[in-house]
């Protein structure tokens, strides 16, 4: 049985003196009958295909629609003249999150985490993180562990679908989960990441899912950015001492509440939101031509 | 119940873990139960696969799928030609399926010398499927587990044969299911097992009088 709660997983790791991410490595485990090595593995497999994925990127390459592709080598070379507003670290997340997203849209391969529309936050702060900074690969895949038991936590209270919740249950839940992984990279305690990932839910709390045709392009690979950004600003806050007033568990609460009230026209139907613009319209037209 | 791998994962090919990933499943798994690669395939899109679905790259990863793909192939973007190269015949039309999911796809499948087979199979999100046709009857399976699909005639005795067979070959049954068309007609059991069911024991099961096809998917 996988955990209903952050209370339940933290209550575990407390009574058997071990990390959040062992225990859920435990569950998985048990849950799925395989070796902690064997799973620990297939986890190992899912880093590398986020890092693969990453370098697969091709700045020439467009979706079908042509609506999006180009935006991972433009962010690229705008860092490369060294004058960004956020950084050269903050640069390359924003770069990675839309090659991501861009290599989705293009039918090339990703790791859906949680889903594929939300696939660039995850790799967006976890691989440019690793590759900018001495961290051992091990310590990264824990940080997956983290980011699964945290997105399990949310699919068992709320979801994880854009048609069931809206945006915040893909860009939003991703970011939440990317915000507890790479709070324990820089050695977050368990609270500590409970805090990073409730932080990052409420920021986007009410996130809607509007995508233009019906594509998984506008808006969500620049949505990726958000969820990325939002992540580290989140993690940082959290390792700063700064606490969520809400727990995590009931801002996941708050988050299915949200996402039930939410109109369907506002969740993956392509009828609400950017996607109802005059403008979307027009593009819908040209692409059935 | 959602493995943490079904949350971080499927490794696959884009844009969408329902229209992309679930249909090349679909192809698969269609495959699969058919037993070959077809030589003729005729793909029908019903719902938001029909709306979104070419957007989505769903036309070309049920081919793929069909051609033996998994969703993570990167050769499913050209999956079109690559079903040329290999001589598969297809064709991709929108259908309005009754009171089916809002994605669903229908696959007739042909090939020289066997019976031409026809699988309705709807996507869930995160790269799952479920089979809820086969040739007519309503079935409900995943292929996620080892799932014997054995189709025989309505007559007492079948599921004792089967259980008979499966016990001698020490295969512990997980589920099984069993549909009809009508009383006296034709039935399709699903059995997921725990185990590989051996050659040896599908040929027996072929062999019992009443019995037509017997199928195995192996998890995947």
């Amino acid at each position: 049985m996988s955990y209903q709660s952050m209370e339940e997983a933290q209550v575990r790791c407390e009574k058997e003196g071990i990390q959040f991410w062992k225990a859920v490595q435990l569950e998985d485990a048990k849950e799925r009958d395989v070796t902690e090595e064997a799973s620990w593995k297939e986890m190992k497999r899912m880093w590398q295909a986020m890092s693969d994925g990453l370098d697969a990127y091709e700045p020439e390459l467009m979706s079908r629609s042509r609506m999006v592709g180009r935006e991972g080598g433009l962010m690229d070379a705008y860092r490369e003249a060294g004058d960004t507003l956020c950084g050269d670290f903050m640069a390359k997340v924003m770069s990675n999150a839309l090659k991501m997203g861009c290599n989705n849209a293009c039918m090339k391969r990703i790791v859906a985490a949680p889903t594929a529309g939300a696939c660039g936050v995850m790799p967006a702060v976890l691989v440019t993180y690793y590759r900018e900074y001495d961290v051992p690969e091990e310590k990264m895949i824990e940080a997956l562990y983290v980011a699964a038991g945290i997105g399990q936590i949310i699919a068992n209270r709320a979801y994880l679908a854009g048609a069931s919740g809206g945006c915040q249950a893909e860009v939003g839940s991703g970011s939440g989960m990317a915000a507890a992984a790479i709070c324990h990279v820089k050695g977050g305690d368990t609270a500590k990441i409970g805090h990073a990932c409730a932080m990052a839910l409420k920021n986007l709390m009410g996130l809607v899912c509007d995508p233009v045709g019906g594509l998984v392009e506008v808006p969500c690979v620049k949505r990726n950015v958000g969820g990325a950004f939002n992540a580290i600003a989140a993690a940082d806050m959290a390792l700063a001492g700064i606490e969520s007033q809400i727990p995590v568990d009931q801002v996941i609460d708050a988050m299915k509440e949200v996402g039930d009230k939410m109109d369907v026209s506002l969740r993956e139907t392509g009828f609400g939101g950017v996607a109802a613009s005059v403008k979307a319209a027009e593009i819908v037209k040209r692409m059935n031509m | 119940m959602a493995s943490i791998f079904d949350i971080l994962g499927p490794v696959m090919v884009g844009p969408s873990s329902s229209h992309t990933a679930g249909a090349a499943r679909i192809g698969m798994v269609a495959r699969q139960l058919f037993g070959r690669q077809p030589r003729k395939a005729t793909v029908y899109l019903h719902g938001s696969f029909a709306a979104t679905g070419k957007g989505h790259g769903t036309d070309r990863a049920l081919i793929a799928g069909l051609l033996g793909m998994k969703p993570d192939d990167m050769r499913i973007p050209e999956s079109f030609e690559v079903a040329k190269e290999e001589g598969m015949e297809f064709s991709i039309a929108e259908k309005e399926i009754k009171e089916a999911h809002p994605n669903t796809a229908q696959v007739i499948m042909e090939a020289e010398g066997v019976n031409p087979m026809k699988v309705q199979a709807y996507s869930i999100g995160g790269g799952r499927i479920r089979v809820c046709k086969v040739d007519g009857i309503d079935v409900n399976f995943s292929g996620e587990s080892n799932t014997l699909i054995i189709r025989n005639v309505d007559e007492p005795g079948m599921i004792k044969e089967v259980a008979a067979a499966l016990s001698n070959a020490q295969i512990n049954i997980a589920t099984m299911q069993v549909f009809r068309d009508k009383r006296g007609g034709y039935a399709i059991m699903v059995v997921e097992t725990d185990q590989i069911v051996p050659e040896e024991a599908m040929k027996e099961l072929e062999s019992k009088k009443g019995i037509i096809r017997v199928k195995f998917l192996v998890a995947n």
